[in-house]
């Protein structure tokens, strides 16, 4: 029974007793080992792709009240197969001024950065890639690698369009890099590591009922890094035709599209790591920690089915409404954020006075306050807009 | 640890074989018959009239600017925020000083309308 | 010829092949590309130094920020893009002198100097250590500020500058 409870750590062990037993010295089984748990990683990433892609289709088109993909098999579950099939065998037409060499490096580093953030992503109380001390560091450093790969994709296709899709997505992804590294900062600041398995730990209540804003902060960046509705302006079909994957056809675009998608799930992995517990489940991971993984699959998945949600929801924000927004409304919602939590940490706790629910009452409330807040000063702002001469004209004529 | 970093080291190098196996894949399959006509550079159905240079407006820059400014910022937050659990009150006081000061540049950007996409 | 070793070696290939094809492109934005690659390099060599932290602020900031300003700098200036524009002038001979004089002065000194190893192993929480040196008037405080003000001087003079346009 026992070995059954903690299945994936015995398992784990008993790999590398066989290892041992074969007769290879230490360095060789630390890289065997290594090499099989990317392999395994990588593989849980790729899997991500081709379960996640017929789950949004489907998703999205309940939303919309029409079937959705449904032939590949019963409720066509096995649609990406036939799509990475098709993608395969696609040819891949290269346009004649292009520069030959960054359109082909284009597609080699962009799957880099969406797969290298899995190493640090805890799958259980023991069950990580590699606990890094700097973990959501790295995570937000690999996360900045991505602009580089969308830039030599635009360039690289000479290509109007792709050029300026190119820009725009940079500027995108910069302006919703900060308030998501501020969010960050507020997450490590409760749970005193930046560790990402110490940041499950130390969350005794997760951090999105303590932290409400922060969390909402960091789902709207996370899902504007990612490039999702409603801020994908950049690869709409009727905005810029795709935008920085104009020219590419074939496995190339299968590979921005495998991008972005395992950079989809790694994100949501992310959310529900740093806001909703990771693993934890009211003690679940301690009675059982062979369902560590399965908390993790389900949490992740509810913040993709929100992504989704949001996606059929919501319609596209305009370019400059997208970085204004960014700029002027999440970035100072951040800070104050940021400056709160720091003022609320200081609360002593665990010592004699306080209990540590107090703690996190006391960040609640001051978050809700900051939304009430917020939502007077942009009533008062809207109210001022509709007041402007010019405005008031145009309605008057509509009515 | 460096030894952790053995780990990042042999994903670093499989991650970057991947895209390579998955093209190499594609390229064994895929039917090659180039053609002017396919091979042209898309522009909605036309033809492509002046060369590919669209005019590079100034507010890119601005904007990567203030991305640098704030990003050097969060740097500078981020072993603050680890050691704070063992540092006094006067460290958030510091703290407060410090964004303080980078809040007065984003306020400033903002009102010389410095943020706004014309 | 230890792991160690062979790593540095594999990681100084990447760092020189990056800074050797920045300065030999004759397109600036594959000499851009090659900068990023030299880039990732030094955040190479600081992993190798023990200092994780130091390695992802550079994929960070540099990687991340700086190579793309470099970029958006480059496509701001169209006739360097043109391919006239020619990478080389008539005084590559005087420059090839400078260039071997440095090589040979800086081999010259590395050679001869006894660099002191330190026997210390490297602390493990020296981010916390780092962290507690930044906030102590004693250490670093004063810097940490002067840098928020030289920050916010970046910031002021860069929306003065593209204002005037």
């Amino acid at each position: 029974m026992e070995f059954i409870l903690n299945f994936w750590v015995e398992l784990g062990a008993w790999a590398q007793g066989l290892l041992y037993g074969w007769g290879l010295p230490e360095w060789a089984v630390n890289l065997i080992s290594d090499i099989v748990g990317v392999l395994i990683l990588v593989v849980i990433g790729i899997m991500a792709v081709l379960i996640f892609t017929p789950m949004e289709r489907k998703v999205i088109a309940r939303m919309q009240d029409r079937p959705g993909p449904n032939r590949v098999w019963p409720y066509g579950l096995l649609q990406a197969l036939a799509d990475a099939i098709k993608m395969l065998t696609k040819e891949d037409v290269i346009p004649t001024r292009a520069d030959r060499a960054l359109h082909m490096l284009a597609p080699l580093i962009v799957a880099i950065p969406a797969l290298l953030v899995y190493a640090v992503l805890p799958w259980g109380p023991n069950i990580i890639g590699k606990d890094l001390n700097i973990g959501v560091l790295f995570i937000v450093a690999i996360a900045s690698f991505h602009v580089i790969a969308l830039i030599v994709a635009g360039w690289g296709s000479n290509n109007k369009y792709s050029l300026l899709s190119a820009f725009r997505v940079v500027n995108q992804l910069m302006a919703y890099e900060i308030p998501m590294v501020f969010c960050i900062l507020s997450v490590v600041l409760f749970s005193k590591t930046m560790s990402t398995q110490g940041i499950v730990e130390a969350q005794t209540i997760p951090y999105f009922v303590i932290m409400p804003v922060a969390g909402m902060i960091f789902l709207i960046s996370a899902m504007a890094e990612a490039n999702r509705s409603p801020v994908d302006l950049l690869e709409a079909d009727s905005e810029m035709v795709a935008g920085y994957m104009i020219e590419y056809s074939g496995m190339k675009f299968a590979m921005f599209f495998i991008a972005e998608y395992v950079n989809m799930f790694a994100a949501a992995i992310i959310i529900s790591t740093l806001f909703l517990g990771g693993y934890k489940f009211f003690g679940l991971e301690n009675a059982a920690p062979v369902l560590t993984p399965v908390i993790v699959f389900a949490k992740s998945a509810f913040v993709i089915f929100c992504m989704l949600w949001f996606r059929a929801t919501f319609p596209r924000v305009r370019f400059d409404h997208l970085v204004g927004f960014a700029w002027k409304f999440m970035v100072p919602l951040a800070m104050v954020n940021l400056l709160l939590s720091a003022l609320v940490v200081k609360i002593p706790v665990g010592s004699a006075n306080v209990e540590p629910w107090v703690q996190g009452g006391v960040m609640l409330l001051s978050n809700l306050i900051i939304i009430a807040v917020t939502i007077f000063i942009l009533n008062r702002a809207a109210r001022k807009i509709e007041d402007a001469p010019a405005l008031k004209r145009i309605v008057a004529v509509e009515r | 640890m460096l030894s952790d970093y053995n780990f990042i080291g042999v994903f670093v190098v499989i991650a970057c074989v991947f895209p390579f196996v998955a093209l190499g894949l594609a390229w064994l399959l895929r039917p090659k018959k180039p053609n002017p006509v396919k091979t042209d550079t898309y522009e909605c159905g036309l033809q492509t009239i002046g060369e590919t240079w669209v005019q590079f407006r100034a507010q890119y820059y601005i904007f990567a600017l203030v991305f640098v400014v704030f990003d050097i910022e969060a740097v500078f937050l981020f072993p603050w925020a680890v050691a704070y659990n063992q540092l006094g009150l006067w460290a958030l006081v510091e703290a407060f000083l410090f964004l303080g000061i980078l809040t007065v540049g984003l306020v400033y950007a903002w009102r010389k309308d410095a943020l706004r996409w014309q | 010829m230890n792991a160690t070793q062979v790593i540095f070696i594999i990681l100084s290939a990447v760092a020189l092949i990056g800074a050797l094809g920045v300065v030999v492109s004759r397109n600036l934005f594959h000499a851009a590309i090659f900068l990023v690659l030299s880039f990732v390099g030094v955040a190479g060599y600081y992993v190798l130094l023990e200092a994780e932290f130091l390695a992802m602020i550079q994929i960070l900031v540099y990687v991340g920020a700086i190579s793309i300003l470099i970029i958006f700098a480059i496509m701001l200036s169209r006739r360097l893009m043109s391919p006239e524009f020619k990478a080389r002038n008539e005084q590559w001979l005087w420059a090839l002198v400078a260039a071997a004089a440095l090589f040979v002065v800086l081999v010259v000194v590395l050679l001869q100097v006894n660099w002191p190893v330190a026997q210390a192993n490297v602390p493990d929480g020296t981010l916390v250590e780092l962290g507690k040196a930044m906030v102590n008037p004693d250490q670093y405080l004063l810097v940490f500020e002067v840098a928020s003000v030289l920050l916010l001087v970046a910031l002021v003079g860069a929306v003065v500058i593209a204002r005037e346009r």
